[in-house]
């Protein structure tokens, strides 16, 4: 069997989930084995009657709200037998399936772009070294497998609802959820925006950000972050952009008023266009840009939205 | 109590990346204990000062990974323990092999980064977890011990959580949760006859690394002067516009 983890919001099915599924049903022609969906955490029983409609088999773990040991139980125990498990690639995914192959001693490929499966063996291909180096893996069954989002198309529903197996979980309680600081999302998901506006240091204070919202905004984007921008709390954590924050690729991204450090250019130097603004021409951003302008961001920021606005008149 | 960091050795994020027959050359590269690592290394000196005990580094990797190893007893780890492994070494059997150490130390908590700089990887922390059959805290910013038990602050994917963990416990680190010190030249001088244990280890790679190669995309570097800022604001919509059609 191959499992797919079938990540949601408590209604529906999270598009990393279908970008999963995808991925399981092509190893599954190459491997001779089926697609079982698993669904788990809070109010996993909203998102079933749509999880039926993807996978043959649909598990459902009653493993309560997430935590690390939690997921890992309930992925455990409906995932021992299988061959292959498909995860999307989160930072909570990330921290659960390491264990869950670690139980089985699996092959983990973390983080993959691409994958398949010859001979009885899966290949995987990831980015490494902060994301400057295209790496191929290769790994013998069992095989834990998490997907990068936006890097596999969605997949499709099938023509017959799939069954559904409720699976015990053992209670762990070894964490106690003390307070949970949610941010509240507005506007496009940074990591899904096609635009991301990303403010640094270089605004001078949080109330520049007026302006990078306004411009996201006008262009469609999201607005992102510097790690240098969130630890002085202009900006929440999730707007944070590098190698500990996300990891975006729209296809414009435009870093104003931001060094370029490598943690930085970590998170966003795979965006297929990047635009500088920065006052130092000797800035290391620039060297990683496509289009820049050496100038003041207070000055060039109000007159890039003019333009934009111009442009759509 | 013991306090355990563990760490390994990474090029840095600035020097040039070679390949040399489909995979990546360290030849030349400036190697570093692991920015992320660092901070493990750090908060365990922090817990050692402020509740007694020993901070105890453990590094894996090949012969150089000792560089590293030093660089966390001058910073102030008390001694040290390397696990020699050549070549790539995938994080779920890199476990599997640092558990063997870490059960016989019966550390009170153990530490270490919350992503690879090298293979971008962020299993070990819950891998290591995993094999010592205690709960892992990923990407912490904020940790204090409360008798038996840990309070601690992460991030989530949205958001962050405060948790309380029974000890021992595993805890990956990252920027923000504190600022490491840089050894001091009495700090190398000790850091020279601080111990640091050898073990080998005896396992094999589940995954294997068949190739690599270097993905920085050339870019077009069109740099404008912005002393003008609304002509500069211009003609740089008007690029974006028609030559990259990305607005
Ligand atoms: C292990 C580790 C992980 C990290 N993870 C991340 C991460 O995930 N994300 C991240 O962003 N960083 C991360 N960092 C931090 C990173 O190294 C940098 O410190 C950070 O990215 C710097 O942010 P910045 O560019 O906003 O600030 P600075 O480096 O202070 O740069 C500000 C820039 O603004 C320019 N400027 C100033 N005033 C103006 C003006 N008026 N107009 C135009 N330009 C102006 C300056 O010339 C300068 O280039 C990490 C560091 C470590 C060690």
């Amino acid at each position: 069997m191959i499992l797919v983890v079938l990540e949601h919001d408590g209604k529906t099915l999270r598009k990393g989930a279908l970008e999963a599924l995808t991925r399981a049903r092509a190893l599954s022609e190459a491997l001779g084995l089926p697609v079982h969906g698993l669904l788990m955490g809070e109010n996993a029983e909203g998102a079933l009657e749509e999880a039926r409609r993807y996978a043959a088999k649909v598990y459902l773990a009653k493993t309560g709200p997430y935590t690390a040991e939690r997921f890992a139980e309930g992925l455990y125990q409906a995932g021992k037998e299988a061959k292959v498990i498909v995860a999307p690639s989160s930072r909570q995914s990330r921290a659960y399936t390491a264990r869950v192959a670690y139980r089985l001693r699996a092959g983990l490929l973390e983080d993959t772009l691409e994958s398949w499966a010859e001979g009885g063996e899966v290949y995987a291909r990831r980015y490494a070294y902060l994301n400057r180096v295209l790496q191929t893996q290769k790994a013998a069954l069992p095989v834990v497998l998490t997907v990068k989002p936006n890097t596999t198309p969605l997949a499709e529903p099938l023509a017959e609802a799939g069954q559904v197996e409720e699976v015990a979980v053992p209670e762990v309680a070894t964490v106690e959820v003390l307070e949970r600081l949610q941010e509240e999302k507005k506007g496009v998901s940074l990591t899904e925006a096609d635009v991301v506006v990303t403010g640094g240091r270089g605004m001078g204070g949080p109330e520049a950000f007026g302006l990078v919202e306004e411009l996201a905004a006008l262009l469609g984007g999201a607005v992102g972050a510097t790690r240098a921008v969130v630890d002085a709390g202009w900006r929440p954590y999730s707007e944070q952009v590098g190698q500990t924050g996300k990891t975006v690729q729209p296809s414009l991204y435009i870093a104003l008023g931001v060094s370029g450090a490598v943690q930085h250019l970590a998170g966003m130097n795979k965006s297929k266009y990047i635009v500088a603004v920065n006052k130092d021409p000797e800035a290391p951003i620039f060297k990683h840009a496509d289009y820049g302008i050496v100038g003041d961001v207070h000055q060039v920021l109000p007159a890039l939205i003019q333009a934009v606005k111009k442009l759509k008149d | 109590m013991k306090f355990i960091a563990v760490i390994r050795q990474v090029p840095d994020g600035e020097s040039r990346l070679k390949i040399e027959g489909g995979r990546v050359s360290l030849q030349g590269a400036t190697l570093i204990l692991d920015q992320m690592d660092e901070y493990a290394v750090e908060e365990a000196l922090r817990l050692k000062e402020k509740h007694g005990g020993e901070a105890v580094v453990v590094g894996f990797g090949p012969e150089r990974t000792e560089e590293a190893i030093r660089t966390a007893l001058a910073m102030g780890m008390d001694r040290g323990i390397h696990v020699v492994a050549e070549g790539y070494v995938d994080p779920v059997t890199e476990a599997e092999a640092l558990a063997e150490v870490l059960k016989e130390e019966s550390p009170t908590l153990v530490l270490t980064g919350g992503q690879q700089a090298d293979w971008d990887s962020q299993a070990l922390g819950a891998a290591l977890a995993e094999a010592l059959g205690v709960p892992v805290v990923a990407w912490t910013t904020a940790l204090e011990l409360e008798g038996e038990t840990a309070k601690a602050k992460h991030d989530l994917d949205e958001g962050a959580e405060w948790v309380r963990v029974r000890l021992p416990a595993v805890f990956t680190t990252q920027q923000g949760l504190n600022e490491p010190r840089y050894p001091t030249l009495p700090g190398i001088m000790k850091a020279k006859k601080k111990e640091i244990k050898k073990v080998a280890f005896g396992g094999r790679t589940r995954v294997e690394i068949l190739e690599e190669a270097i993905q920085e995309k050339a870019r077009l570097q069109k740099i404008l002067d912005g002393k003008d800022p609304v002509a500069a604001a211009e003609e740089l919509v008007r690029l974006l516009h028609e030559e990259a059609k990305v607005i």
